[in-house]
Formats: C-alpha cells, sequence, structure tokens
C-alpha cells in the first residue's frame, strides 16, 4: 500500500526544540528544512544539528523529509550528512530539469556507496516552482527511480508568473493541473503549496478542499495547528468506509467462491473500485477512524 | 590545536546552547551558564571536552550559555563551533558518523 | 526525623507541632470552630481613618502579631506593600504575615524580612524572587505552605489567629461594607477575604472607591470590619489578570489540551449535568475551548463550573452550555463583570470553595477538574511548589483540595519543558499525594493511576495514546537524560501542609 502523504510538516534546521517536537504533531511527513529557514550563515550549523537530530529522536512513525540546498550552495553536504543521518526522502528546491534530479541522484548513489549504504535506499522528490519547472514536470517526475513525488512551491512560481496567491486560486489552476498529471503518469505523489496564513483555518479548509477535489496527495504544512484541519479534511465520510468496506468484503467472498466477477449490492466491482476502497480505508485509519 | 580567533555558535532560543570558542594559554576551559546547571552542569560541561578532544582542540576557553538543550544539540552546537574555529567547511562525515558506534 | 505515609522525612520539631501525613482524610474530624474578639461599634462611633498610619495606630498592632492580606489583584496588589512599608516604618517587628498569596510584585518583602519586620510566613505560593530568597535560607523560620483550602481550615480551627486583616477593597463605603465587582481594581469575588474576615480580629478595609452608604453588592458586611481606609489606588487592573488569559497557539499545549477534552468528554461523567473545574493558563484555556465544541456537538450542558473564573467559562455560560459558575476568585476583568451583574454567576468564600473542615465544601460535588503541575512522580504524586532545582517557586492553591475531592482529577503538563523532565521517579517535594490523581495528560498520551480501574476500563476505546506512569517517565529521561540529585542544606525554609494541616514534605535551604 502506498504511503500517505495528506501533510508534509516543514521543521526549520536550526530550531533544536522543533526538531526535538515534530514528531508529535500528526504529520504523515516531517520535512526538515536547511534552505530557505535558514539564513546562510547558519548553514553549516543547521545541518550538523538536523544530522545530529536524526541520529538521536525516534522518528519512525513519520516519513523524513529533507529540504536541502541546490548542489553548488552546499547541497552536497546536505546530502551527504542526511543520508548518513538514515533520512528517508531528499527535496530538491527550485526544480528546473530532469537534469537537476539526475544531478542530485548522483550524489545520493556516491554517498550511498561511500558509505556501504544499499544504492536506492533513499527517495527524492522535487519541488517545482517556476514556469520553466511546471513546463518540465513530466520529465522531473520520470528523472529518476527514487522519486516519490513533486511539489508545487507557488510562492516563487507566482512571482514568475507576475501574479499573486489569491482566495480563489485560479493563477494556480495551470500549474496544480500539469503537477498532477505529471505525477500521475509517473505514478507518484502530488504535494501540493504551503497555504501560509496560519490564522486563516477557513482559507486553509478552503484550499485543502480544492486540491483534495483535483486528487493531490496533500499540502505542505508550516505550522502543527494546520495538521488536524487537513488531514480532517482527508478524513472519509462514514458511509464511505461502509462502502470501502462492502467492496472488499466482496473481494473475499468472490476470490472464495473463486469466481473471477465481483459484485457488491448487485453492482459490479472493477479495478478502479477497488483501488478507491483500499485508499478510503487507509485514510480512515489514519485519521483513528472504526475499520474491521 | 591553538588558535586566534573567536567564533559563536547558536541561539538564546529555548532548547538551544549558544557557544563562544575563545583563545587559551593551555588546556580547555569551560564556563557553563545554564538554566540546569544543577541538575544537568557537569554532565554538559564533559560533553562539551569530550566533543572537542575528538575533534583535536586541546587549548580553548568555552563560554558556553545554555537554555535547556538536550546532548545531540550540545554536541552539534561544539561540532560547528569548532570546525568554524579551524576555518574547516568540507565536514569529515565518516568520522563524526563514527562517533554513533 | 519522622517519615510520613509518602516515606517523606519531616524533622521531629515540626512533626510533633504539626502531625504528618497519613492519608487523604486520615485527620477530618469533628473539632471546635475558632472565635475572635469584637470590639463593638456604637451609634456615633466612625470608622473612616485619615491614613494606613492611622489605622496601624488604632487597632494597637504590635511585635509579634500576625495580619493577613488576600491576593485577590494577583500580580496586580498595591495593599501588602504599602501595608509593610507603613509598619516597618513605624518599628514593629517580628510579625507573621498570612496573605492568601504571594506573587512577583511583592519582592519589597525580601527586605521586610531581612530587616525583622517580618519573621513568619504562611501562603499559598511563593514566586520567583521571594522563593529564591526564602529558598536561599534567608527566615530563621520556615515559611508554611497552605492550599486555599487548607488556609481556609487553617483559620477556621484557630491554626492561624489573624489579629488584624488588611483588606483590598475595590469599593466600600465608609461604615465598611465591600465588594470586588465595583471601583478603579475590580477583581470580582472576595473568596479568600471573606474568610479573614470573618475570623480575624480586627479588620480594616483598605479602598481606592469610597461610595455612599449602603455599598451593594455585599460581600465582606460592616459587621465584620472595624475601619476603613482611602487611598488613591489599590491595585493595577492590568496585572489583575496577568498570565492568564492568554490564549496559547503554542502547539504542544493545544495537543495537551486536545487529549484531556477527549478524555473528559469521553468519561461517563460527562453527561447533561455534569460539572468542572479548569483553572487558568494557556493549556486549561484551551482545554475549556475543545470541551466546549463537544458540548455544543452533543448537546450536553454542565450545572456549574467552579473554581478561578475564567472568560472562557463566562463565555459558555452566556452561550447557555454551562447553568451556574461558582466563583472563589477571578482572574480577569470579564469574569469580574459577570459576577456583578449576572445573578447564576454566584461569589463563595474558600471556606466553601474548598475547605477539608467545613461542613461539605463545593469540591465535593466537583466531576472533573484539570491542574497543572511542574512535575508528576511515577507514585501520582505531584509537585507545583519547588522548581526541579528544589528553589521555591510555585503555589499550593486549590491542587490538593481538588483532586483529593473531585470525581476525576486530571493533571495536565508537557512531559518535558526544555531540558527539565516534568515526569521524574520522585518528585522534589509533593504537594498533592498520589492517591488523589487519576488521569496525567501529556503530548504524548495519557497514563491513568492503577488505583482507578474503573477509568481503565471507562477509557479502554478512548482514541488518545495511553502509556503508564512508567513509560512516561522513561520517555522523559530518554529525551533529557538522568538529572543529577539536587545538594540541599541542613536549613528547612518551608513546611508543606496538606490541606488538613498534616506535614506532606518539607524544602530545604539551596
Amino acid at each position: 500500500m502506498e504511503r500517505l502523504r495528506r501533510t508534509m510538516m516543514f521543521v526549520p534546521g536550526a530550531n533544536p526544540a522543533m526538531l526535538r517536537d515534530a514528531v508529535l504533531y500528526g504529520a504523515d511527513s516531517v520535512m526538515f528544512d536547511l534552505e530557505d529557514a535558514v539564513s546562510l550563515k547558519e548553514k553549516d550549523t543547521a545541518r550538523v544539528l538536523v544530522y545530529s537530530a536524526l541520529k538521536t529522536f525516534d522518528y519512525s512513525s513519520v516519513e523524513t523529509v529533507v529540504r536541502v540546498n541546490a548542489l553548488d550552495a552546499g547541497g552536497d553536504q546536505d546530502i551527504e550528512a542526511m543520508v548518513l543521518g538514515g533520512i528517508n526522502v531528499i527535496r530538491l528546491p527550485k526544480t528546473e530539469t530532469a537534469q537537476d534530479i539526475v544531478d542530485v541522484d548522483a550524489v545520493i548513489t556516491k554517498v550511498e556507496k561511500k558509505y556501504g549504504i544499499p544504492v536506492g535506499t533513499t527517495n527524492m522528490m522535487a519541488a517545482i516552482e517556476s514556469a520553466e519547472g511546471v513546463l518540465n514536470a513530466r520529465d522531473i517526475a520520470k528523472a529518476s527511480p527514487r522519486m516519490i513525488g513533486i511539489a508545487l512551491g507557488a510562492e516563487d512560481y507566482v512571482t514568475s508568473q507576475k501574479t499573486r496567491r489569491y482566495p480563489d486560486g485560479a493563477e494556480l489552476s495551470f500549474a496544480r493541473n500539469y503537477i498532477l498529471h505529471s505525477a500521475r503518469a509517473a505514478g507518484i505523489a502530488a504535494i501540493d503549496t504551503v497555504y501560509s496564513d496560519v490564522d486563516n483555518e477557513e482559507g486553509l479548509r478552503h484550499e485543502t478542499e480544492l486540491i483534495k477535489q483535483l486528487g493531490f496527495d496533500g499540502k505542505s504544512v508550516i505550522n502543527p495547528r494546520q495538521i488536524p484541519v487537513i488531514n480532517g479534511i482527508y478524513a472519509p465520510t462514514a458511509k464511505e468506509v461502509q462502502k470501502a468496506q462492502e467492496v472488499m468484503a466482496g473481494i473475499r467472498e468472490a476470490e472464495a467462491k473463486g469466481s473471477g466477477v465481483i459484485a457488491v449490492n448487485g453492482q459490479m466491482v472493477d479495478k478502479p473500485i477497488v483501488e478507491r476502497a483500499e485508499r478510503v480505508l487507509a485514510l480512515a485509519k489514519a485519521t483513528n477512524m472504526e475499520v474491521d | 590545536m591553538t588558535t586566534n580567533q573567536t567564533v559563536t555558535v547558536g541561539t538564546m532560543e529555548s532548547s538551544d546552547i549558544m557557544i563562544t570558542l575563545k583563545p587559551n594559554a593551555s588546556g580547555i576551559k569551560i564556563d557553563l551558564e545554564s538554566n540546569v546547571k544543577k541538575q544537568f552542569g557537569a554532565h554538559i560541561t564533559a560533553l562539551i571536552t569530550e566533543v572537542l578532544q575528538k575533534l583535536d582542540i586541546q587549548n580553548i576557553a568555552v563560554e558556553a550559555v545554555d537554555k535547556g538543550a538536550l546532548d545531540c544539540t550540545i554536541k552539534a552546537r561544539t561540532i560547528a563551533a569548532a570546525y568554524r574555529l579551524q576555518g574547516k567547511t568540507d565536514y569529515d562525515w565518516e568520522a563524526l558518523n563514527s562517533w554513533n558506534d | 526525623m519522622v517519615e510520613n505515609k509518602l516515606k517523606r522525612d519531616i524533622p521531629a520539631v515540626y512533626a510533633d507541632k504539626y502531625g504528618v501525613y497519613d492519608g487523604e482524610f486520615a485527620q477530618v474530624a469533628p473539632y471546635q470552630a475558632a472565635t475572635k474578639r469584637v470590639k463593638p461599634i456604637k451609634p456615633n462611633d466612625t470608622k473612616l481613618l485619615a491614613s494606613i498610619h492611622d489605622a496601624i495606630v488604632k487597632t494597637g498592632l504590635k511585635d509579634g502579631m500576625t495580619i493577613s492580606f488576600h491576593h485577590h489583584f494577583r500580580e496586580g496588589d498595591f495593599v501588602m506593600n504599602m501595608v509593610l512599608a507603613e509598619i516597618a516604618k513605624m518599628g514593629i517587628k517580628d510579625l507573621s504575615i498570612a496573605p492568601s498569596s504571594i506573587a512577583n510584585v511583592h519582592e519589597p518583602l525580601i527586605d521586610h524580612i531581612k530587616n525583622g519586620v517580618v519573621t513568619n510566613i504562611t501562603s499559598s505560593g511563593l514566586r520567583d524572587k521571594v522563593g529564591a530568597a526564602i529558598s536561599s535560607g534567608i527566615m530563621k523560620n520556615p515559611v508554611v505552605i497552605r492550599s486555599h483550602g487548607g488556609r481556609a481550615r487553617a483559620i477556621a480551627s484557630g491554626d492561624i489567629h489573624i489579629d488584624v486583616a488588611f483588606l483590598g477593597a475595590p469599593s466600600a463605603d465608609e461604615y465598611g461594607n465591600i465588594n470586588g465587582t465595583k471601583g478603579k481594581a475590580t477583581c470580582g469575588s472576595l473568596g479568600y477575604a471573606m474568610v479573614d474576615a470573618k475570623y480575624a480580629d480586627q479588620v480594616v478595609a483598605i479602598t481606592d472607591t469610597l461610595v455612599p452608604y449602603p455599598n451593594t453588592p455585599i460581600s465582606i458586611p460592616q459587621t465584620d470590619v472595624d475601619y476603613v481606609v482611602q487611598v488613591d489606588a489599590i491595585g493595577d487592573p492590568d496585572g489583575i489578570a496577568k498570565g492568564a488569559t492568554r490564549f496559547t497557539k503554542n502547539p504542544k499545549e493545544l495537543l495537551i489540551a486536545e487529549y484531556a477534552a477527549k478524555v473528559i468528554t469521553a468519561s461517563d461523567y460527562f453527561k447533561p449535568g455534569f460539572s468542572f473545574q479548569t483553572g487558568s493558563g494557556g493549556a486549561a484555556l484551551a482545554v475549556s475551548r475543545f470541551l466546549r465544541q463537544t458540548m455544543v456537538d452533543q448537546d450536553v450542558k454542565a450545572s456549574f463550573a467552579l473554581g478561578g473564573i475564567t472568560n472562557a467559562m463566562v463565555e459558555m455560560q452566556q452561550a447557555g452550555l454551562v447553568d451556574k459558575l461558582i466563583d472563589v476568585q477571578d482572574f480577569d476583568h470579564p469574569s469580574a463583570v459577570s459576577l456583578a451583574e449576572n445573578a447564576d454567576h454566584y461569589e463563595i468564600d474558600a471556606n466553601m470553595y474548598a475547605s477539608p473542615l467545613s461542613k461539605g465544601a463545593v469540591i465535593n460535588k466537583l466531576d472533573v477538574a484539570i491542574l497543572s503541575a511542574l512535575e508528576v512522580d511515577t507514585d501520582f504524586n505531584v509537585n507545583v511548589i519547588t522548581g526541579s532545582d528544589g528553589v521555591l517557586r510555585g503555589a499550593s492553591g486549590g491542587h490538593s483540595d481538588t483532586s483529593a475531592a473531585c470525581k476525576m482529577s486530571m493533571v495536565i503538563a508537557p512531559v518535558v519543558r526544555g531540558r527539565i523532565p516534568t515526569i521524574v521517579d520522585s518528585v522534589t517535594t509533593v504537594v498533592t499525594p498520589g492517591s488523589s490523581v487519576d488521569v496525567v495528560v501529556t503530548e504524548l498520551g495519557i497514563a491513568i493511576n492503577p488505583a482507578r480501574p474503573d477509568l481503565i476500563a471507562m477509557f479502554k476505546d478512548l482514541k488518545v495514546p495511553q502509556l503508564t506512569i512508567d513509560a512516561l517517565k522513561d520517555k522523559a529521561y530518554a529525551i533529557t537524560g538522568v538529572p543529577e540529585k539536587i545538594e540541599y542544606g541542613d536549613q528547612t525554609v518551608a513546611l508543606i501542609e496538606y490541606r488538613d494541616g498534616s506535614l506532606i514534605d518539607v524544602v530545604k535551604n539551596v
């Protein structure tokens, strides 16, 4: 079963208290930030701090992601320290082309080989934050077998498009849909951008409903208070859960009978319906709903 | 090694430690200010000393202002301070990682 | 040394005088209530005096007497500092003071101790600078820490005999009728002061708002008051609400509050007509907010909310979610206003609130209480008075009272604060015995006291992580490391009275 990524929470790499507490808040993924959240003169200290945290705290209940700096800005050191620390996913910011991913992949491979870590252990994801990046999203998504997802970074993107964020999100419509299609075509996750107004719960709710409807796996998160809101919107209704359970029961019944045709309540069940049912049940379990 | 410069890393935020390294004629001298000095002072001083020794720094005066930092933070801040003091930007991650064994 | 039931060593000299803790209700027995000496007032007498100086002269205050104050103005109190400054100027020495609590604003007390003006103190709490000074050993006689209910008991039973009570009065008439809801510095309920007024030999009302006779409503009546003094200001309204009513945005506090609210609403106590006390502070206020949402969703209304009242409770009452507010103290201005305007917001004294030796305190009727902690140990004992460095810095408050009496007491606290573990092997100082504590709520989940198998069964399906208290302690120490033992001196600087007057612990100098 594919991992849920409803919420990916940014954690500033230079903040010891937040590194300690990051696992508490129910985020599916915790994303340590060595890039924009860390000032230029603290890059070295943040890197060793996150490495030290990875070696100390128990992050096994979440997926660990790190946003590294560009390769020409200390990214290679970031990657060495993080891979050594046992990070699950290296996230490259401001990805423009598939070559960016290939270059990072090569650095990760080198580090894995150096330390006897099986090559391919470390996953990758790419943040797409420009027109160039959006238009190359298809190639970026397929640029490495390490790739598990692509994410929209809207703040830089809207600036490059000569616009800004609006409540209805029309300015992101193309980028969101194109990134989503690229991710789905490559069979990887699609993660939406952050919602930066942390005190506006209604706005976050609205935006999350929109991206859930489109088909995104989830959103990046900048404050723990946003997590229950987003996870709540991704929680299926009791009716959806019941229907999904009926589908799964139908499959078990058909298997028991050795029948190739599955029917639930008189309706044919085909592959997409089974896949949807599996996802509904995974989401239900993640939100602590009663599931048999 | 001996040095003539002063470096400071870390912050005064809660759960952090600010470490300043200054030249010292001989030996490691640690001046610790901490809100948990009674409970963890000896431990923190020993930890800073251990990290400095592993990084081959013998003569140094350390001013540490601790705001309840955990060991992993104290270690990280001390390592970063030592590397800065030595003017090294490429870390020997292999050596650092071997400390965990 | 005498070892009490919680294996705390009590020096023999104090054990003999106070007795040692031997169980929550071991000392509850019939007793003769204290009496007071009354100086009657004749028809043409006047109670109004020109100054605090004149009042001190008139009361005949002398060396060795006991005086009291209330702490309803919290960090905004001017009265205790004004009165002690005048007493010091007049050369009176060797006084015992019995304020209901002591705040940071009372720092001048340190000099009065050093100069021999104040030689004995009993209080609910001691804050930063005063606490640190006392912990350093500046007093020959230990401070006696009493809970709010314990203080009311001590006064009613005669353990504390107040010669003169100097009571800050937000409004008073010239004949001594007092309330806390009118005036320049309104504090709302005068619940702690009411006990002093009832039992003190002499009572001096100090007000900055003198109103025409008769001043109503009457919280403290003219029949309990000897003198009235008007001054420029008795308190700073901003200081009264300081710190208590901040709404937290701290995600860890919110998580703890959410868990606490889930425990309450999943309990059998959560049904129409239930009652609760949440206290003040960020996480406690957040509990009220989560609780409120479930009360609305499930249409469950409370019969009463008790205690220190905050605006959060006032709003719940206004929304029809709580029938009555029972109020011994207010933590903010809206609560004081509500007390004045709302007949179902009712003022009570500390005796009725929490005394173990009254004819039944309100806490005995309470379902659920939310309490805080500096430390909780693996026996569920709670410390709210000393830091983990052994220094006095907190307050006993209603902690041991409420937790002993209510049906489900919940202590909410993070597992660690910075590098200080909150869940520990053995608390630095015991204020509340573990037998009173039912559920500990942290950001990592809850621990239910094994002495409450009914609660363990009740929360079997609760969707909140459940751990043993030992597992929580292990998690705390795994984060912080094991702290070194604190080295204390030989001097006893504070006696921790249990609510019944026996000694549950002592604090040594550091």
